[in-house]
């Protein structure tokens, strides 16, 4: 598969050189949302004031439960309606724009519940990410000649993305006959047939076990040098720190921190955000507190 | 008891009009339903707007079956649209309750509108211009071992089965189709469809006019062939039958719609029928004929009670498919 690397790593360098502060202006940013806020009665969800998201880059939005971070994710994806504020993607305003119509122009998500197609077998459920299907309208339906040339490249196509998914053997199953981490692998390989330049990943992590979760990074990985943005919800530090390329940390429904990984890791507000007093307790599945493994990778 | 009449009285039912009328209501409901999880609870209104439309239009106007026909359709339509254009962008159980609602709201509106020939419905000769074209030959009956029809009841069945296979080609073409992919996405979930780009809303309208269309031509036959139109022939129950027959026959099958409603005029034929020979040559003491009507009911209750417990899947069904979601 040609990866276009430089995007990539030109992005991530010059993330590497932003001072890290809340609401910073990127050089090539893909997405960019102002004073978005979702209430829920007297509760602000979500306030946003400002955060642009760099091209090429996979940014992790990170924060403690409660924090908003899946209700942004929601209101941004078109899932949910914003009480005020407004977003672009690509230049374009998609402000509350409808779900369907934001996968048309490349910005797909997963779910933190995955949404396998249970009593679909997993190649419909890729089969159903292609866009532009002919065979999607109710007359042409009707008649396999007008779709079927179009369906057998769909399928092929399909076919190469759940072999780099390791999921190929499964092809013929049903989805609900899969674990719970083949069902992740199984929504992010539907999302790419949909070639998105902008894939929003909904704690892709939640419930995948160790060994799956290697495999699961290195896709992420894989999708950035295919020049698609990444943007994910998670909890997990370990792969915050692995993967991301910038990190932005809300709490209490605003952006308290952005910054790379490390810089962010250092961040007191952050550590208070996520800890309170606590701060001898360990983030990261090492065991070692914050503060202390992030100093030691500064000195090394 | 006379097993040899029983067993042809059941079978005749099972293949007869009654039969086909449920059956395309009930592949109407499989297509909303079975692939597209719409809970509509009022089909039997599209049964209630085909049947009118062609009683309407052949008596209280005086104008040709034909043009009640494609009125029939273009009220179902409208139906459809009327139903699904606010509920569709709701909870599925929105449409459940509007659907029960509007069958009954077009049930008492017919019952008391003189157009439509208020509570006594309208009655005459509302097939002539379909019998005049039948071209069976001028037989008394029509035999075929244990079965026989008079030869006006050839003509409403073999159209009647003659529609049935059309339905069932179409919808068959539709289901394997990218097409029939995404309402069958859309009954698993319709957030994930959403987010692949596809107007979701779209397609369960389409099913909505195409399951609800498929209900309205069951209504035209029955109109046509018992040359009267009942308002009280659409209460509820009628909806309630159809699912007995679609988890019966296998939701989400092609054929399910047609096995389980031939199988559900069969035995509820076949009860009948024993009960009353039973009754009558004094084998069965405790039940007198006129308790017969709701007993077989109450048996019907009980089978379908039993049906949910041993293969809730259905005859056609595959219980794999149907336990993946309770992992």
């Amino acid at each position: 598969m040609p990866a276009d690397t430089t995007i990539g790593t030109t992005a991530v360098a010059a993330l590497a050189e932003l001072q890290p502060e809340p609401g910073i202006a990127k050089p090539d940013p893909i997405l960019i949302a102002d004073h978005v806020v979702r209430q829920f009665g007297g509760l602000r969800a979500v306030d946003v004031t400002h955060l642009e998201v760099q091209r090429g880059a996979i940014t992790a939005l990170i924060g403690p439960n409660g924090a908003g971070k899946s209700t942004f994710f929601n209101v941004i994806s078109g899932f949910d309606t914003s009480d005020e504020g407004s977003w672009t993607y690509n230049g374009q305003t998609i402000t509350n724009t409808a779900p369907n119509t934001l996968a048309r122009k490349g910005l797909v998500r997963t779910f933190q519940l995955t949404k396998s197609l249970s009593r679909l077998k997993v190649i419909d459920n890729m089969r159903l990410g292609a866009s532009g299907q002919t065979g999607e309208s109710i007359f042409p339906a009707v008649f396999k000649f007008t779709w079927g040339r179009q369906e057998s490249e769909i399928t092929e196509r399909a076919m190469n993305l759940l072999e780099r998914f390791n999921l190929a053997a499964k092809a013929q199953d049903f989805a609900g006959s899969l674990s719970g981490g083949q069902r992740k692998l199984l929504e992010m390989a539907r999302a790419l047939m949909l070639n998105p330049d902008l894939i929003m990943l909904d704690e892709p992590m939640a419930g995948v076990n160790p060994a799956l979760k290697q495999s699961l990074l290195d896709h992420i990985r894989d999708i950035r040098e295919e020049g698609t943005t990444v943007m994910f919800v998670e909890h997990d530090m370990d792969m915050v720190r692995d993967v991301s390329d910038w990190v932005v940390v809300m709490a209490q429904g605003s952006i308290i921190s952005e910054g790379t990984p490390l810089d962010v890791m250092r961040d007191p507000r952050v550590i208070d955000a996520y800890l309170g007093a606590h701060h001898d307790s360990a983030l990261t599945e090492s065991g070692q507190s914050l503060t202390e493994s992030t100093s030691k990778e500064a000195d090394a | 008891m006379d097993f040899g009449f029983i067993l042809s009285q059941s079978l005749t039912q099972a293949i007869g009009v009654t039969a086909i009328i449920y059956c395309l209501a009930a592949i109407g409901l499989n297509v909303q339903f079975g692939y597209g999880g719409l809970l509509n609870f009022g089909q039997v209104a599209f049964v209630a707007v085909g049947a009118y439309a062609v009683g309407a239009t052949v008596i209280s106007v005086g104008s040709s079956l034909w043009l009640g026909v494609a009125i029939g359709i273009i009220l179902a339509i409208v139906l459809a649209l009327l139903l699904g254009i606010p509920t569709l962008r709701l909870r599925a159980d929105y449409l459940a309750i509007v659907t029960i609602a509007a069958s009954e709201i077009i049930r008492f509106a017919a019952k008391s509108s003189d157009f439509l020939g208020g509570a006594q419905g309208t009655t005459g000769a509302i097939g002539a211009d379909f019998y005049a074209l039948n071209p069976l030959p001028e037989w008394d009956r029509f035999e075929f071992g244990p079965i026989s029809f008079t030869r006006v009841d050839m003509w409403v069945v073999l159209v009647g089965w003659c529609l049935i296979a059309l339905v069932t080609l179409l919808t068959w073409a539709l289901m394997r189709s990218p097409w029939g992919r995404v309402v069958k996405g859309i009954r698993e979930d319709e957030d994930a469809v959403r987010s692949l780009g596809k107007n979701t809303y779209l397609f369960k309208i389409q099913i909505l006019i195409l399951g609800g269309v498929f209900g309205a031509l069951g209504g035209m036959m029955s109109a046509i062939s018992r040359g009267s139109v009942q308002p009280d022939g659409f209460v509820p129950d009628f909806t309630f039958f159809l699912y007995v027959m679609l988890i019966l026959g296998g939701t989400a099958r092609v054929m399910g719609p047609i096995l389980g409603a031939a199988i559900f005029w069969f035995l509820l034929v076949f009860v009948e029928q024993v009960l009353k020979e039973g009754v009558s040559s004094g084998l069965i003491t405790f039940i007198s004929t006129t308790q017969i009507g709701p007993i077989r009911f109450i048996l019907v209750g009980v089978g379908l009670m039993l049906l949910m417990i041993f293969r809730p899947q259905g005859i056609l069904g595959d219980r794999k498919e149907l336990m993946l979601d309770a992992r």
